[in-house]
């Protein structure tokens, strides 16, 4: 498969700090991928994301999205290949109402006014919020403004979603549908995802997940096997997920558990069959 | 709190609901200029009916528009009694030091009374019957040959239409920090004139903190969303001028040639 993103030596500083975020930084992200990008606080998650919209520039390397460089010139264009759904739902909604919100990208955009009727309904409906299209924001929950972000990046049709913590100020139920649309995405679309999470249960739904720790990449795996490293995620302050953490303390108690990481569900049919065997 | 209606709109499907809001928005203004010509009983009548004949069209009730007068009460007090004790001219009822009661006095009085009233009813009834987000396109489009004098007029219009997006918003903040702050032992709104101000401190403090960083946040999400300046955008919101508003701007202008007419030249 094809690279979407290729990020080569990258460099990059923020001027009122002292230190690198990055230092010769290399990742590549596969068209259709689902990635995950995990790390504590301050690990240079959220910056890496912002490097990839352009939304930052990087003081040395390059970063290639869907084979294009990203350059100063050029940002406005390969902007319009990624959608970004951010942290707080608040802070994202521009419009007055939904469907003005969602119009909002493509008002950038300057697509016409009957293909924006168009694209606001169809990306609406997608996400299931077309019955509350006239509803001005203080009428919605968060995970209804989430979801009427994920719809303002549906209708521009990009190539790449990130989701900088999108569903971190969730509650579970809005976390569900938000991701469930993403998954939908991911597999009919081949939508390039990259998740910014602090949420392990989200970062299992990826195909890859990556561990930043002060601007390096300290692992790059299948969510399986990054997550069975139960202790190291505690290392690098990151909580390990529920079936971990069970899995260690049965370990404690002198149980012979799996090396693999298991999801909620493989833990309590595993747990089923060591039940049945004695 | 977050609930509140904004602005004292009332959602309605009457002649006056239905108008476009740059027609709405001109009227009223030119309403308010003429009130200015009117300087005989027969003129201040003629623009009572007008009024009311407004208010009827736009079907809501009467009592919204009393509520517009009662917070200004003091001040057309103030302003009619000083016309009244101040102005001089035709017969003098009463004389006490600079004070004097005249035949003149009394009429001007009335009429600034009447200008009061009218020009409040007329702007309570553009704020009742439109959408302030509709006041705000109506704005964008009046100020356009602004743009020739590089006035950012779509700018302006966004940053408009932004604010009144997030009032719901911060004042949900508000209530929030507010509560924050009782449970610390804060008392709102008791005490002298000092105390208060000074509770007022531990609220706008955080309150400015956060807007700074939902600015820094919106702003992050709009250039992500593709927004470079209001050039070359296109138009989601829509507004088209009607038969109805054409109509609207005749009666007016029909108003003002018979207030020619009948004022007192």
């Amino acid at each position: 498969m094809v690279d979407m993103i290729e990020i080569k030596n990258l460099s990059f500083k923020y001027s009122q700090q002292d230190g690198q975020t990055f230092n010769d930084f290399n990742l590549k992200i596969k068209q259709g991928e689902w990635l995950a990008i995990i790390g504590h606080n301050g690990s240079g998650k959220s910056t890496l994301a912002r490097l990839i919209d352009g939304l930052l520039a990087p003081s040395e390397g390059a970063i290639f999205i869907d084979g294009i460089k990203l350059t100063p010139e050029n940002v406005w264009d390969v902007r319009s290949k990624i959608g970004m759904v951010f942290q707080n739902p608040d802070n994202q909604f521009v419009g007055a109402n939904v469907e003005e919100d969602v119009a909002f990208g493509l008002e950038n955009a300057a697509v016409s006014r009957e293909q924006m009727l168009v694209r606001v309904k169809e990306s609406l409906q997608r996400v299931n919020m077309w019955e509350f299209a006239s509803h001005e924001p203080a009428r919605l929950s968060g995970g209804q403004k989430q979801r009427v972000a994920l719809a303002g990046v549906i209708a521009l049709r990009p190539k790449i979603i990130i989701l900088d913590e999108a569903t971190s100020m969730l509650d579970p139920e809005g976390r569900k549908a938000v991701l469930d649309i993403i998954r939908e995405l991911n597999h009919k679309e081949k939508l390039t995802v990259i998740s910014i999470t602090h949420d392990i249960d989200e970062a299992s739904k990826a195909q890859r997940v990556v561990v930043l720790d002060d601007g390096k990449l300290i692992q790059d795996d299948k969510p399986e096997k990054v997550f069975s490293r139960g202790s190291d995620l505690v290392k690098i302050g990151l909580e390990p997920p529920f079936s971990e953490k069970l899995k260690g303390e049965l370990e404690s108690l002198g149980l012979v558990v799996p090396e693999d990481y298991l999801t909620e569900e493989g833990m309590i049919n595993w747990l089923w069959e060591l039940f049945s065997r004695q | 709190m977050g609930k509140v209606l904004l602005g004292r709109y009332i959602p309605g499907s009457s002649l006056v609901h239905r108008m476009d809001s740059r027609s709405k928005l001109i009227l009223s203004f030119f309403f308010i200029v003429i009130i200015f010509l009117a300087n005989n009983w027969e003129s201040y009548l003629l623009l009572f009916i007008v009024t009311i004949t407004s208010i009827l069209t736009a079907r809501v009730n009467f009592s919204f528009f009393i509520k517009g007068v009662r917070p200004l009460i003091w001040l057309i007090l103030f302003t009619v009694l000083l016309q009244i004790f101040f102005s001089s001219g035709g017969t003098v009822f009463w004389k006490w030091g600079p004070f004097t009661l005249s035949y003149y006095g009394i009429v001007n009085g009335i009429y600034v009374f009447c200008r009061f009233v009218l020009i409040i009813f007329m702007s309570t009834l553009l704020t009742l019957t439109t959408a302030p987000l509709e006041i705000a396109d109506a704005l964008e489009k009046l100020m356009m040959p602004l743009k020739r004098i590089k006035v950012p007029v779509y700018e302006i219009s966004l940053m408009l239409s932004i604010a009144l997006r997030f009032v719901p918003t911060l004042m949900d903040e508000t209530t929030k920090i507010m509560n924050a702050q009782r449970s610390r032992g804060v008392n709102f709104g008791e005490g002298n004139i000092m105390q208060q101000i000074k509770a007022v401190v531990p609220l706008l403090v955080p309150l400015f903190v956060s807007s700074f960083n939902r600015a820094e946040d919106l702003a992050t999400a709009m250039e992500a969303r593709g927004y470079h300046g209001g050039e070359g955008r296109t138009k989601y919101r829509v507004h088209y001028w009607e038969i109805r508003d054409t109509l609207g701007c005749t009666f007016f202008v029909v108003v003002f040639i018979i207030l020619l007419f009948i004022r007192q030249w």
